[in-house]
């Protein structure tokens, strides 16, 4: 060593050593199967019997995808044609089903001539959506997004353009109140522009719509809710649930943890009981009680009814996981904002939820989740969505019988939803990620 | 504790304090519950000071200043800072916050946001200052604590020492007039607590009004025009540091002072 005095018991270093690179490392399947498969003769037993059994599983399912038949009107049909191709008692399966019928499956008992409706809805949802999840799209987009919510319900309903047209106005009244009433006082600025908009909507909105419509009549074909299904139902129900339950759970983690006694009691009160009790009860409640105690005659629809329970309960499990989010924030994070005297909602608004929903990404998309399968439960509460399609197309002579494709086939459907979702979080947790970078 | 390098070379400042009062507190009293743990504190700082408040852990020190700006409520006696009282009117706190500067010992940099929104947030959010404004002067107290290369990353990827000083240029942005320390230097490595003592140092030369909790006794003698100490929630003693230093008069002190000094 020529660089060091090894020789004397003091040392001294006269130059530093460079970086180097890490030792190089042996590629190849060979190695990697060694490392990864085979490291142990535990574990290449484990890995033999792991091959076998995927094998196994394989060659059963394997008909399944050498016998299909798409082109049949009926079960026997098919039955007819796998006799003709493979000889009776081979395993098949009769994909012609969804052939026939996945129109049903997506669309419920929506009228047909007005399919174009709903893919138009769907198309501006993606539209509406798109600068919500990527924040390289320009910021303009977004009063798209505020706005699809009543472009989506008049094409889906249809009907006078006038009724949602009357619900936009009653944000505005309620945005106008607030600004007139802030110059008395916050607090009662707050309530005057929650009370104003609900009057509005109970009393006056409906009325109002329907005397425009009588004056300047703009009117879609309407489509009653009881013809809304399939999966259209589903992705209304999971989108209005996941664009209302992330608010409403932030704000109940908030009203969790303040410091107001009734605030906190409400909020606690009211997230125990939501998470207390299944779904399927609060959807049978919606469904069959909630009749009861509405003043006689009200007509208060079913979907709506079912929407504000699905997202109630998503939003108290939404809730439970912010607050995960907030318990995780260092104690110096709310000192610093509080110090710098930002108040409490800017302090929550700029510094604390920022980095609190970015912790609870992978819960709040968990929840997401399981909100969006959980839709499938309206099926008891006789919503047909794809599920209940699935029992109503068996129940035809044609389909007597079929069971296994109508449930790949929803199987897949909401695969494809659900894995989207998840990448999508994968996705932003990279980009939020400001360790290390 | 070593002393740092700071005890070699550069002189005692020795700046002008004026008769303007910047905070008085007077007969303030704190538990934690049923805990005393401050016990009639009484103190006044006129503009332009610089105190050193020192003292065992617990003693304290840390909670006074913190009941300056209001992160802890005092339940007995009267905070004044800039002439208005710190009542429980949210107002008042807010406006008191925005006036008084605050330094932690983990600073509490805001993670997720990059070193010149960090110092932006606050001027613009509060004071309502314009983006580009609020960014110009974030770039000038970034030249200041010496580090305006690195307003684009993001707290993650910077030393510790760099961290607490973006922590007082954050401050700095705010324009306050009373800055508050909370041991600044006690997370740091020896190596970096220097970068952020001089940069104290500078803000001191400047008149800027000090509080100051740490344990760097050079910095105290150098810098301090007052010296504080404080035993189990309560002012034991305060003085000039080089009376202080030299001639404690308080047994608490002498033995605080001896075992700090000592090795």
């Amino acid at each position: 060593m020529s660089d060091t005095h090894a020789e004397s018991v003091a040392y001294v270093r006269d130059t530093m050593l460079p970086e180097k690179e890490p030792p190089g490392r042996e590629v190849g399947a060979i190695k990697w199967m060694r490392e990864n498969l085979f490291s142990g003769w535990f574990n290449a037993i484990l890995t033999i019997v792991s091959l076998y059994v995927i094998g196994w599983i394989l060659l059963h399912l394997a008909p399944w995808f050498t016998h299909m038949v798409w082109n049949a009107g009926s079960l026997s049909e098919c039955r007819e044609i796998r006799d003709e191709l493979w000889g009776p008692d081979q395993t098949f399966s009769c994909f012609a089903v969804i052939r026939d019928r996945w129109q049903q499956l997506l669309y419920g008992f929506y009228p047909a001539e007005l399919y174009w409706r709903a893919n138009l809805a769907f198309v501006l949802f993606l539209v509406a959506i798109a600068p919500v999840l990527f924040s390289g799209l320009p910021r303009k987009m977004l009063y798209f997004s505020v706005l699809y919510p009543f472009v989506m319900f008049w094409l889906v309903w249809g009907g006078s353009i006038w009724l949602p047209l009357m619900v936009i106005a009653g944000f505005g009244l309620g945005a106008l109140a607030f600004v007139l009433a802030s110059r008395v006082n916050g607090l009662v600025a707050v309530i005057v522009a929650a009370l104003v908009p609900v009057l509005w909507w109970l009393y006056l909105a409906g009325p109002i719509a329907t005397d425009l419509q009588r004056i300047a009549p703009l009117a879609i074909q309407q489509v009653a809710s009881k013809d809304l299904g399939g999966f259209m139902i589903s992705l209304i129900l999971g989108i209005t649930g996941i664009a209302f339950s992330l608010p409403l759970g932030i704000l109940l983690a908030l009203g969790r943890q303040s410091d107001l006694f009734i605030v906190k009691g409400i909020c606690v009160g009211f997230i125990e009981f939501i998470r207390g009790v299944p779904l399927i009860t609060l959807l049978f409640v919606a469904s069959l009680l909630l009749n009861y105690f509405l003043p006689p005659g009200t007509n208060f629809d079913i979907i709506l009814r079912v929407m504000i329970m699905v997202t109630l309960f998503a939003s108290a499990y939404m809730a439970e996981v912010i607050r995960g989010g907030l318990a995780a924030l260092p104690t110096g994070q709310y000192e610093a904002a509080d110090a710098l005297g930002l108040d409490y909602w800017k302090a929550q608004r700029l510094i604390i939820m920022p980095q609190a929903l970015k912790i609870s990404i992978p819960g709040i998309v968990n929840t997401f989740i399981g909100l969006f399968k959980d839709t499938t439960l309206v099926m008891f509460i006789g919503i047909f969505d794809m599920l209940g399609l699935t029992n109503a197309i068996r129940a035809t002579t044609d389909w007597n019988g079929i069971y296994w494709e109508l449930f790949i086939f929803v199987g897949v459907v909401f695969f494809v939803f659900c894995y989207s979702m998840s990448r999508y979080s994968q996705y932003l947790e990279r980009k939020l990620n400001t360790e290390h970078r | 504790m070593s002393e740092p390098a700071l005890d070699q070379g550069p002189d005692r400042i020795d700046l002008e304090v004026s008769d303007e009062i910047a905070i008085q507190i007077v007969n303030m009293n704190k538990w934690y519950g049923t805990f005393h743990v401050l016990r009639d504190i009484n103190l006044t700082v006129n503009r332009g000071e610089r105190i050193v408040i020192a003292g065992p852990s617990g003693s304290g020190k840390s909670t006074m200043i913190r009941c300056i700006n209001r992160l802890e409520e005092h339940q007995e006696g009267q905070i004044i800072v800039d002439g208005i009282e710190l009542s429980s009117d949210l107002k008042n706190i807010d406006k008191i916050r925005s006036e008084v500067g605050m330094v932690f010992q983990h600073f509490n940099l805001f993670p997720h946001l990059t070193i010149l929104e960090n110092c932006t947030l606050a001027p613009m959010w509060v004071r309502k200052i314009p983006k580009k404004e609020a960014e110009e002067t974030a770039m000038h107290f970034l030249e200041k604590v010496k580090i305006p290369e690195q307003a684009l990353k993001y707290p993650g990827q910077l030393s510790g020492g760099q961290q607490q000083r973006v922590a007082i240029a954050r401050s700095l942005c705010m324009r306050p007039r009373i800055m508050l320390f909370d041991e600044p230097t006690s997370a740091l490595d020896p190596e970096m607590i220097k970068e952020v003592l001089d940069t104290m140092i500078e803000l001191a030369q400047e008149g800027m009004t000090m509080l100051c909790v740490t344990h760097e006794m050079g910095f105290a003698r150098q810098v301090a025009n007052r010296v504080i100490f404080m035993d189990q929630g309560q002012i034991v003693e305060q003085n000039e540091p080089e009376e202080f230093f030299n001639n404690p008069k308080s047994e608490r002190t002498k033995l605080f002072l001896s075992q700090i000094l000592g090795h």
